[in-house]
């Protein structure tokens, strides 16, 4: 743990807590271009999210501390897996912390967390939004680890910064079962974001609403955090995908001039993916409830195949 | 006289201390007082002592002894090896926290006197510290029997409830045929050398087909007693019907003496074992594991939904257990060392988060008086204690990270990942098939996890009578406390757990995981290399608290911190009540529709013509209708045709008797 | 591995599989009818690829007739039919979807271990795909036996052979022309005579439903 280590940690956690909300203003500026309207500011998320935290936090009577705790620690997950991904280099002092499976198992804190904060108020909506959230991630943690278990058969780990190596270091090779992979990578992210056609995060209809259900009963910067944290979790979820499936870029030491590449690399390859996720969300429409765990069943089951493909092509 | 004492003489003091306790209580039955506030907390204090004694003894050698008790010719063998240290480790742990739990639980006598019950609960301990430390086929089922009656009594103490005779009779039922199973086992292992003694078992080599049949004997008798499918029917009968401190120490305590008793017989009686009973029980731990998870789901009772998740854990040990035998009986030595600590590690970690939450709904079952969650809800404003030591439970029984359930969870996902190096390519090919459904079974363990604990303490109280509900005793937290902290420090800590655990797999495979190097300080687990894989507990929660810390003051210093507390959103709807919250069967109704296969359901619908309308749903086990209730018909029409014996006149039975006699006579003369 | 012609080849083997799956678990018929096209192209793509690397020409042959008949005539015909007979859905199957692709997994998994050792026999560059073509066949078989309408079942049919034409080309470079071209003739009869077929049975029974076959007396 020298200072360039040190160094390059604190750049990927500001990069990450700058860049996220930015992400999330540039999909929703894309979104409004495909569908012809006229877009918002590209930095509305971080006048919305100062306007939120300068606002008074209500709280219903009956919410417990548990209630007050849960923004903070799910924001605490969500920059704590910012730091882990390899976004811009993949020597990170704290990558060894939590390797693929505990990144998992992160996402899997922070929803419980969130699914026992709605259930706490005691209303209709939060008790449905937390049966909804559970049930959507029932599905997709497996698919999300079958897609990380192929990506690990294939670079002989589970620590993120070797598979990033040695995905990286390959000479080009399409590899089948990475591209089935990706496929169901590509399903379990809009089901983990909170995107069509899974949930809609513009909704205000209970009958098609997740996130919304969730973070109904918070206000002021308990809103603010938990927006936040969304907006890193879309971020985290981009790099991750980035870095198992289009890996160059990625910087492997921690050199100022390395990082200093990296990040406009990081910066055009998410410019596009944005844009990729405004075109789904405007050319697909939002999927009954009843059709959510179909749609995440077929995912987890192209994550299997992509592993059987796997075992059989040795690719 | 001390200085010659070995660490087993230990192990036996402290054993027949608890039968002393025991025997105390019975003296003293007329003083509850002084059996809950003396007896139980001495127990409390031998238990902690035989954590210490198992602890010293697990990395030394085995030592042996032989007790004189039973039958002239016919004394006790007894053993303590790293094995068995770590299983009484076990013991002592769990009983440790439920006693103390016990001291403040036992008020009055529902039923049984408690000073009967604080007999029957020591020699419940006793015989399964005794099962752990035996050496010989006679000790072992003398104490197992023992265990398997004296539990029978704890289930069945408010034996006034006819529900309760009958689970009780049905886990006695079980848990004899497991016994048989086991002797037949014995039986087979001894190879026709009439000396029952494990050291003679050890050294007996056997055929393939003997070898198969003891495996599969004992995989039947264990499992019978561990919960493992399709014998499972007792447990989701037996644990609610019990006391709540009996059912944790029977889930989280008496299912791990039958897993201990399979990692004796399969590795260290057979020794070599075969890769197909691998797949036996990889096959037979997923459909555990899985129907385990997707009933307690739909479960309506706290307590049944616990003894469903006890069976979805055991699942998942039997999984590890047949990943390990895949891997030894292919050679691969280090990997099975893998898969065998997981396997433990999840044991211990199971003992400690399930008897955590039975102690839990125990409290609130006192509180409230309420068992189906249907009644429940909101209890965290009035029990908080009970609340947060729950929700630790919660946390390591989800697996999550950084608690104890998640570090043994992911250790087993690395043994999984390891499968390519297998030679066998169908093995190859299937074994990631089960690692996709363990994934699976965690993902719903923590959507029942969920339930569990927001319907019961988060929410409105369903019930006005609830907001008179009280805390847990000063005992009663203690215990839970106790068991709190093992949880939160074996998660913290998992590297040193498990270079604890190392002596065992190499005392039972020949290699152990560290293999001379470390499996990584106390801050990362990396069990092959840093590169392959690690997990830094300390530092996942470090780094969340500091993050939580440093944004708590970082928005209080640059914006502000003011709260107002108004009546909840809830979109603008005026009117708001209790019952508008997800019940329990609403909370499990996506899984039921899933999986709707599985359940035998009776749905009573509504029709617009009722003048009281009811919806009312229920889910019977399929396999007690399948396999239990077909194979009671058989055995009744088998007696049936049998009793054509007994026609109750004389003539006929003598005509019996003259008949065998004749019968003899002319056998004899040819 | 081996150079950029096997990965290509193992591309289109997995998009193929991939449709197979898409097949078993789509409801409406119009959308199976292209993912039955797409497949169609896939196979003209590998057997291309394979023509091109290996200098093998009469592929080329095969791809165009495989082309013109699987991804311009074939999906034409079935438009029309189902234009005519008045079928867009197909809500029903024998099985629900997700029991179904676990079924389907099973399936994959066995033909797999089936084709490892067939494989190692043939020396053409695209062997390890055998076991990916065999996994198709069975899918179809499975899409054929569990779909309650008629006109799926036929494009089940026709999936099947799409599946065999690529083991014959991964396997053994291609058939000789004479049996390729007599199984196009067999396959392109075949769809007039079902076609004809299914007009029968909509006249007899008033719908598609194979389920109505099943009444074997005339009550």
């Amino acid at each position: 743990m020298n200072l360039e280590g040190i160094l390059a940690q604190a750049t990927a956690m500001v990069v990450a807590l700058v860049v996220a909300p930015l992400l999330t203003g540039w999909v929703n500026v894309c979104r409004a271009w495909l569908q012809g309207r006229s877009a918002p500011p590209l930095l509305q998320p971080f006048r919305a999210l100062h306007k939120l935290f300068w606002k008074e936090s209500v709280i219903a009577h009956g919410a417990t501390p548990l209630f007050r705790l849960a923004p903070y620690v799910i924001f605490g997950c969500m920059l704590l897996a910012s730091m882990i991904v390899p976004t811009l280099s993949t020597n990170l002092p704290l990558a060894p912390a939590a390797d693929a499976i505990a990144l998992v198992g992160l996402f899997a804190l922070a929803r419980v967390f969130i699914s026992l904060a709605a259930m706490d108020i005691g209303t209709a909506f939060g008790s449905m939004g937390a049966r909804r959230e559970m049930l959507v991630g029932f599905l997709a943690e497996p698919a999300f680890l079958m897609v990380l278990f192929t990506a690990s058969l294939l670079s002989d780990s589970t620590s993120l910064a070797t598979i990033v190596t040695t995905l990286g270091h390959r000479e080009f090779t399409i590899l089948p079962s990475l591209a089935l992979a990706g496929v169901a990578f590509v399903m379990v992210s809009l089901a983990e974001n909170a995107r069509v056609p899974v949930d809609n995060p513009a909704t205000h209809l209970e009958l098609t609403m997740i996130h919304e259900a969730l973070v109904l009963e918070y206000s002021g910067r308990h809103l603010a955090l938990l927006e936040w944290a969304a907006a890193l979790k879309l971020f985290v979820y981009s790099c991750a995908g980035l870095a198992l499936f289009f890996p160059w870029g990625v910087a492997q030491a921690n050199h100022r001039t390395a990082l200093a590449l990296a990040l406009p690399a990081l910066i055009a390859k998410l410019a596009i993916g944005g844009f990729l996720l405004a075109l789904i969300e405007t050319v697909m429409a939002k999927m009954r409830i009843f059709r959510v765990p179909e749609f995440l069943a077929t995912a987890f089951l192209l994550g299997v195949l992509a592993l059987l493909v796997h075992q059989l092509l040795g690719a | 006289m001390i200085g010659s004492l070995l660490t087993i003489d230990a192990v036996l003091i402290v054993v027949a201390a608890w039968i002393v306790v025991g025997l105390a209580g019975i003296a003293a039955v007329r003083y509850p007082g002084f059996v809950a506030h003396g007896l139980f907390p001495l127990s409390a204090a031998l238990s902690a002592a035989l954590c210490g004694i198992a602890l010293a003894a697990l990395p030394g050698t085995p030592e042996t002894a032989i007790l004189a008790i039973g039958l002239p010719g016919l004394p006790f063998h007894l053993r303590l090896d790293a094995l068995s240290s770590f299983f009484l480790f076990l013991v002592g742990i769990a009983s440790a926290g439920i006693s103390i739990f016990s001291a403040g639980y036992f008020r009055r006598g529902e039923g049984t006197p408690a000073g009967v019950m604080c007999m029957q609960y020591h020699v419940f301990l006793a015989a399964m510290a005794m099962v752990i430390v035996s050496d010989d086929a006679y000790a072992f089922m003398v104490c197992w029997e023992s265990m398997a009656l004296s539990s029978y009594f704890l289930v069945t103490t408010n034996h006034r409830i006819p529900e309760i005779q009958r689970a009780g009779y049905l886990y006695l039922l079980i848990a004899h045929i497991g016994a048989i199973a086991i002797l037949l086992c014995f039986g087979v292992l001894q190879a026709n050398t009439g000396d029952y003694t494990f050291a003679n078992m050890r050294a007996q080599h056997l055929a393939p087909f003997w070898a198969s049949c003891a495996f599969l004997l004992a995989l039947f008798g264990f499992g019978a007693k561990a919960g493992v499918l399709p014998l499972h029917v007792w447990l989701p009968e037996a644990h609610p019907a019990a006391p709540s401190p009996v059912s944790a120490l029977m889930s989280g305590v008496m299912l791990k003496t039958a897993i201990y008793g399979m990692l004796r017989v399969t590795f260290d009686l057979v020794s070599t074992p075969i890769w197909w009973w691998g797949v036996v029980a990889l096959s037979l731990g997923l459909a555990t594991a899985f129907f385990g998870v997707v009933f307690a789901a739909a479960q309506v009772d706290m307590k049944r939904l616990l003894a469903y998740s006890s069976i979805e854990n055991i699942g998942l040990i039997v999984m590890a257990f047949g990943l390990a035998i895949v891997f030894r009986a292919y050679g691969m030595r280090s990997l099975a060392a893998l898969a065998m600590t997981a396997l433990l590690f999840h044991c211990i970690n199971h003992a400690l988060f399930k008897s955590l939450l039975f102690l839990g709904t125990g409290s609130v079952l006192h509180a409230t008086n309420e068992r189906s969650l249907g009644k429940l809800g909101g209890l965290m404003r009035f029990m908080p204690w009970v609340a947060w030591t729950a929700l630790a439970g919660v946390i390591a029984a989800a697996g999550l990270p950084p608690s104890n359930g998640f570090a043994s969870e992911w250790l087993l996902l690395q043994g999984f990942l390891f499968t390519g190096a297998l030679p066998n390519p169908y093995l190859k090919m299937l074994v990631p098939l089960f690692a996709g459904g363990l994934v699976l079974v965690a993902a719903l363990a923590a959507y029942v996890m969920v339930k569990f604990f927001g319907v019961i303490f988060l929410g409105r109280p369903r019930e006005e009578r609830l907001e008179q509900a009280q805390d847990a005793g000063r005992l009663e937290r203690l215990g839970l406390a106790w068991l709190t902290a093992g949880c939160i420090l074996l998660g913290l800590f998992p590297a040193a757990v498990i270079e604890a655990i190392d002596p065992i797999a190499f005392s039972l495979l020949g290699q152990g995981l560290a293999q001379g190097g470390r499996v990584g300080d106390w801050l990362m687990l990396a069990p092959v290399s840093a590169e392959r894989a690690s997990y830094s507990a300390p530092l996942v929660f470090a780094l969340i608290v500091a993050i939580v810390l440093t944004t708590f003051l970082a928005v209080r210093r640059f914006y502000h911190g003011r709260v107002r507390r108004a009546a909840a959103w809830d979109c603008g709807t005026p009117f708001q009540t209790a019952r508008m919250q997800d019940t329990a069967e609403g909370f499990g109704q996506p899984i039921r529709q899933i999986f709707e296969p599985f359940f035998r359901m009776r749905r009573e619908l509504p029709s617009p013509a009722d003048e009281r309308p009811r919806y009312r749903v229920t889910i019977e086990d399929p396999m007690w209708a399948a396999i239990f209730v077909r194979i009671a018909a058989i055995i009744e029409w088998i007696s049936g045709v049998v009793g054509t014996l007994q026609r109750g006149r004389i003539s006929i039975y003598l005509l019996y008797s003259f008949v065998t006699l004749v019968a003899l006579l002319l056998l004899t003369q040819a | 591995m081996g150079g950029y012609g096997t990965q290509i080849v193992n591309l289109f083997a997995a998009t193929l599989l991939l449709i197979a799956f898409a097949m078993l678990a789509q409801r409406r018929i119009v959308a199976l009818i292209h993912l039955f096209a797409l497949q169609g192209l896939a196979l003209v793509g590998s057997t291309v690829t394979v023509a091109w690397v290996t200098g093998q020409h009469h592929l080329y042959y095969s791809a165009a007739i495989t082309f013109a008949l699987k991804v311009v005539i074939l999906p034409y015909i079935l438009h029309r039919l189902i234009r005519r007979l008045n079928v867009k859905w197909d809500i029903e199957t024998l099985l629900n979807i997700p029991t179904m692709m676990l079924v389907g997994i099973v399936l994959v998994v066995f033909a797999f271990n089936l084709a490892i050792p067939i494989s190692e026999f043939s020396t053409s560059m695209a062997r390890g795909t055998l076991g990916i073509a065999l996994a198709c066949v069975l899918l179809s078989f499975l899409m054929m036996i569990t779909r309650s309408k008629a006109v799926p079942q036929v494009i089940g049919f026709l999936a099947m052979e799409n599946g065999l034409f690529f083991a014959a080309t991964s396997a053994t470079y291609g058939m000789p022309m004479v049996v390729e071209l007599g199984i196009a003739l067999d396959v392109l009869v075949g769809m007039v005579i079902l076609g004809v077929f299914l007009f029968q049975i909509r006249e007899q029974f008033d719908s598609l439903d194979i389920r109505h076959l099943e009444s074997l007396r005339d009550d």
